[in-house]
């Protein structure tokens, strides 16, 4: 087991620089000079080259790669152009906004979607199952910006209930769940409808199998065939949906973090692409695809907790 | 009145599938006493365990029961609701199933199992149901039943699972036993095993064990009583010995010539019994078996009855009379 997470630490380290690698490229692709950007209109060649030589964009890219990683482990990610303040400081500031947000998204819709799931299968075929599979088709064919600016404009605007814009006021935790909730609401119907319709689907599987047979010859109810015995099986590929699932809230946040007007790495990633704030764009992409490779591997090792097959094979 | 604990009357059973129909039973009738084995043979496709699925009112979505009643204890099992049929799966009827590496749950360890399995005993606490699983487990042989409780099925040996299955079966002394061929999905040595540990357990217990399997060996072993069933239906009734020594039916006698255990002299082929088993979504009018007998004639386009040939023992074919 232990290995096998060092593996998986390795391989996400790969991946990071692979993103790095193709993060630095895409910035030299892309039409716009970042000094020119950062010293504005009236800046001198001169000006520009200093500039330039300071970032160290003058050099080779594997070697501003390999130097963006160097400051990066001592937890230094560069400078803001415009602020001038730390951007390690800034994600620091901004990240807690979008994990509250992404975990309270995908637990609210996991505590509805998967209980749904189950409740389709012991009713299979019924009135029930029908509904959830039509509500379910429904809510994830509907995008999150959509759901957002409805939300907005019916709880927001004409009802009022919850506040349009904001993460709440900072240390008062009543305010800010209260300004959590729209925005959660956006982001998690989408996953209520791909849970239920996941753990269905995998549970109708899982339902065919002899075991499920053995624990209904013994008489046990069907619920608690199916809470006990399939859900801890079809469960395991749900939480690998969730994994990557968080990783895209992460990413899907800009769209409701600036709807929202939230703070957050949505929102931060979204300013800094219109501005050409490169070192904002540099670290959180790092930060982003760090924590994306991070659920993965906890995801992984949490499957293998679950089931104790995958655990005897990672077992050496 | 005083009937036999499981008395199964006219069962027919059909499944619906994309190719249409499949009888998989018709009429099929068979009773067990307590403290009687009775044992179900018949090649596969044959709808033994079909049967044994059904009295454990586990057959599949796809199933219904056409006609026939099932009746356990005087009561027809099959008018019940489903709390009620609940109520006697596990505690009145337990099932030991064919394959033992699926049986259990992958995930969950024995012990969590067999403690689920006694859910019934309402009375009983949860460390008590684990000591009644570990003496359980100890009974069929099981060693070190205390550390195997903590175990998972995969960490298990065939034979083990197949053990525990039959533990976990008797776990709530349940009135009938079946076991839906308990031997199969084992090598021999383990075979003689399990056919040892259900001959001891069949000393000490008094309720009726329904065994089902292709194997004769098996059934000769642990069986008062064979039923044999072919296409879907039971063509001789006899006791062990009777069905042994004295088979009336060509198909039953055809089986037991197939038994390589008879065969006394190294043969270059090993007898088998020519043609197919019969597609049951078109049945013949007749006997099901003609295509496939030596001895059929004129007779066995018409559907023969099943003929009483003694007390005990009853052949379906125009040929046999008392």
């Amino acid at each position: 087991m232990l290995r096998y997470a060092i593996k998986r630490i390795g391989l996400g380290l790969l991946i990071l620089i692979i993103v790095m690698v193709g993060m630095y490229a895409a910035v030299f692709l892309v039409p716009g000079d970042p000094a020119a950007v950062a010293l504005g209109p009236r800046a001198t060649p001169e000006m520009k080259r200093m500039l330039m030589e300071r970032m160290g964009l003058d050099q080779p890219l594997i070697w501003q790669v390999v130097n963006f990683f160097r400051n990066a482990l001592t937890g230094n990610l560069g400078i803001d152009v415009w602020s001038k303040r730390p951007v390690g400081t800034i994600i620091a500031e901004a990240l807690p906004n979008t994990l509250v947000l992404g975990v309270a998204s995908i637990g609210w819709s996991m505590l509805l979607g998967v209980p749904l799931g189950c409740f389709a299968v012991v009713y299979r075929d019924g009135w029930l199952d029908r509904l959830v599979g039509i509500l379910s088709v429904s809510v994830i064919a509907l995008p999150s910006f959509v759901v957002s600016i409805y939300a907005l404009l019916l709880f927001a605007v004409k009802f009022n209930v919850f506040p349009a814009i904001g993460a709440g006021q900072p240390g008062n935790v009543a305010s800010q769940i209260h300004a959590l909730v729209l925005p959660c609401f956006a982001i998690g119907l989408g996953w209520v409808g791909y849970l239920a319709r996941l753990v269905r689907a995998s549970m109708l599987e899982v339902m065919g199998e002899p075991h499920i047979r053995t624990a209904r010859a013994f008489g046990l109810p069907e619920w608690r065939v199916v809470f006990r015995f399939a859900l801890r099986i079809a469960i395991v590929p749900t939480i690998s949906l969730v994994a990557v699932g968080l990783g895209g809230i992460l990413s899907s946040a800009v769209f409701v973090e600036v709807i929202f007007a939230r703070p957050g790495i949505g929102s931060l990633i979204y300013n800094a692409v219109t501005s050409r704030n490169y070192p904002i764009v540099m670290g959180t992409v790092l930060v982003t695809t760090a924590l994306y490779v991070a659920i993965t591997i906890t995801a992984d090792l949490l499957i293998a907790r679950l089931d104790p097959r995958v655990r005897d094979v990672f077992r050496d | 009145m005083t009937g036999p604990l499981l008395s199964v009357r006219g069962l027919s059973v059909n499944f619906r599938t994309p190719q249409g129909i499949v009888r998989a039973l018709g009429n099929v009738s068979i009773q067990a006493g307590a403290g009687e084995v009775v044992g179900i043979v018949g090649e596969s496709g044959c709808g033994k365990s079909t049967l044994a699925a059904a009295v454990g009112n586990l057959l599949p979505g796809n199933a219904e029961i056409a006609a026939g009643e099932i009746r356990f204890r005087d009561r027809d099992i099959l008018r019940l609701g489903s709390d009620a049929q609940r109520q006697l799966r596990g505690r009145e009827i337990a099932m030991v199933f064919q394959d033992p590496m699926t049986a259990f749950s992958p995930v969950l360890t024995i012990g969590e199992q067999l403690i689920e399995f006694q859910h019934q005993m309402t009375d009983v606490d949860k460390a008590e149901k684990r000591r009644r699983a570990e003496a359980m487990l100890a009974r069929v042989g099981i060693s070190d039943a205390g550390l195997r409780l903590n175990g998972y099925p995969h960490e298990m040996s065939g034979g083990m699972r197949q053990r525990t299955a039959i533990a976990a079966a008797l776990l709530m002394s349940p009135s009938l036993l079946i076991a839906d061929e308990p031997t199969t999905a084992l090598d021999v040595t383990l075979e003689a095993q399990i056919i040892y540990l259900l001959r001891t357990l069949r000393r000490d217990y008094n309720g009726a064990i329904v065994v089902v399997s292709h194997h004769l060996g098996v059934i000769a072993e642990l069986c008062d009583r064979v039923y044999v069933m072919y296409a879907g239906e039971v063509v001789e009734s006899a006791p062990v010995d009777a069905l042994f020594h004295q088979a009336r039916h060509p198909y039953t006698r055809a089986l037991l010539e197939c038994d390589p255990a008879r065969l006394d002299q190294p043969a270059e082929f090993l007898p088998t019994i020519a043609g197919e088993i019969p597609d049951l979504t078109v049945l013949p009018d007749g006997c099901s078996f003609a295509p496939r007998c030596a001895l059929a004639d004129d007779r066995c386009r018409i559907r023969p009855e099943l003929t009483s040939l003694s007390e005990d023992h009853a052949a379906r074919c125009h040929r046999v009379s008392p």
